[in-house]
């Protein structure tokens, strides 16, 4: 498989992770298969425990699976060794998740900068892309500032510019919004529909409807696998006025 | 068109049919693409027989739209038991509740796949709201108006789960 033309950037072929033995077996991935393509924002709801974590972590290559095939741009990474698996994730993947994971003693900016030096990147070049991207998250004014000093969502769109510093092929969020209240989630939902206009392929594990309705494509998992589908880009309803009873109020005779 | 709402707008000045018009484009921004021009004319015409509204023609010969309406004292009585009236719309889940056990009982089809129809559904309008939402400016009338049907869909969705979780449990009990 070559990393050409319309080969999906992420592809999934019978994958599995089991948990445990015999009467104890839990199978929290059971035989998914999955295509992203480049540029897409894939969402996956389920209800708690449905494995779609589990999912995210063995795409992101954080978990290695039981069972399956797994690739990324082309290249086979299920049998990748731990070495060439972390290699994989600082360079190839970003991560972004629920409770945020920011080194609490660093600043804004040294935080996004971090992958980049761990990565070899010097430090000029890695504080510049980093500043760029803090801009590209609103959040330039705030550079300096530790943390404990920002809001929650503040500090996830940190998280988020975090994640995009090494220019990842993918972007892997694990309930970005799932700590944050209904203000902050919107900020991350502004960042995330601005991101998917620019073209990241991003994957995202939710429960917020608000998070999936970004999406192009929403999966929902039950019981470790895949049960609907549903295409969200086109299609549209067309009908806002229907939504807010606009019609009956214009169709009712008093 | 709601005669309340017409009325109600009469409260505020004498007007024509095209300024009333103009100002619920206003209120509703991307919403007011499905209301039909007409239907303001239609409800004005209504209120003008059943004697709650007049209409006088007004010195401008060059508009083809020269009635200017204005409300009567019936009018300002219907607007005033309007607005202390409480009302709130009703979202139908009965229906859909009786659907699921229905489809369930006779087992004419899987509840779960009913929920999951629904719930594409949903998601879709949600993204449709959602993008217009977004869309408008800061403090517009619109804005607040999507916000609305964003919480309402979001609300809706979250029984959706609920009733997933419910389904999902009889199943696997049975």
């Amino acid at each position: 498989m070559s990393d050409t033309g319309n080969a999906p950037l992420l592809r999934a072929a019978g994958l599995r992770k089991e948990y445990g033995k015999g009467e104890g077996l839990v199978r929290a991935v059971d035989g998914v298969d999955l295509d992203v393509a480049r540029g897409e924002t894939l969402a996956v709801m389920g209800p708690s425990g449905c494995g779609k974590s589990t999912l995210l972590h063995l795409l992101g290559g954080l978990d290695r699976p039981s069972g399956g095939e797994l690739w990324l741009a082309g290249r086979r990474i299920d049998h990748l060794g731990e070495r060439a698996l972390a290699g994989l994730r600082r360079d190839t993947i970003g991560f972004v998740f629920q409770a945020f994971h920011l080194m609490d003693e660093l600043t804004a900016v040294e935080n996004v900068e971090l992958p980049a030096l761990l990565a070899g990147r010097s430090a000029r070049p890695a504080r510049r892309r980093a500043a760029e991207l803090l801009d590209q998250v609103g959040l330039a004014d705030r550079a300096r500032f530790l943390p404990s000093a920002l809001s929650g969502g503040q500090r996830q769109r940190v998280a988020v510019a975090r994640a995009l510093v090494s220019d990842p092929q993918v972007v892997l969020a694990d309930e970005p919004t799932g700590n944050l209240d209904s203000q902050a989630t919107l900020e991350v939902l502004r960042l995330l529909e601005h991101l998917h206009a620019a073209g990241q392929t991003l994957v995202i594990v939710t429960h917020d409807s608000r998070i999936a309705a970004t999406a192009d494509r929403l999966i929902s998992m039950r019981d470790g696998a895949f049960v609907d589908e549903t295409r969200l880009t086109g299609g549209s309803t067309g009908n806002l006025g229907g939504l807010a009873g606009l019609t009956e109020m214009c169709e009712r005779e008093a | 068109m709601q005669q309340e709402v017409i009325l109600a707008m009469l409260a505020k000045e004498p007007s024509h049919g095209y300024q009333l018009r103009a100002r619920l484009r206003q209120a509703l921004g991307p919403l007011g693409d499905a209301m039909n021009d007409g239907q303001v004319y239609v409800t004005l015409t209504r209120l003008e027989k059943a004697g709650l509204v007049a209409s006088e023609q007004a010195e401008a010969p060059d508009r083809p739209d020269r009635k200017v309406y204005v409300l009567t004292a019936a009018g300002h009585q219907k607007v005033a038991d309007w607005l202390a009236e409480v009302a709130w719309p009703r979202p139908d889940l009965t229906e859909f509740h009786l659907k699921l056990i229905a489809a369930a009982s006779a087992g004419l089809a899987d509840p779960l796949a009913i929920v999951d129809a629904q719930r594409r559904e949903l998601l879709r309008r949600l993204r449709d709201a959602q993008r217009a939402a977004l869309a408008e400016p800061g403090g517009s009338a619109a804005g607040l108006l999507l916000e609305g049907i964003v919480l309402r869909l979001q609300a809706d969705l979250h029984w959706l789960e609920a009733c997933e979780r419910n389904w999902t449990g009889r199943r696997n009990r049975s």
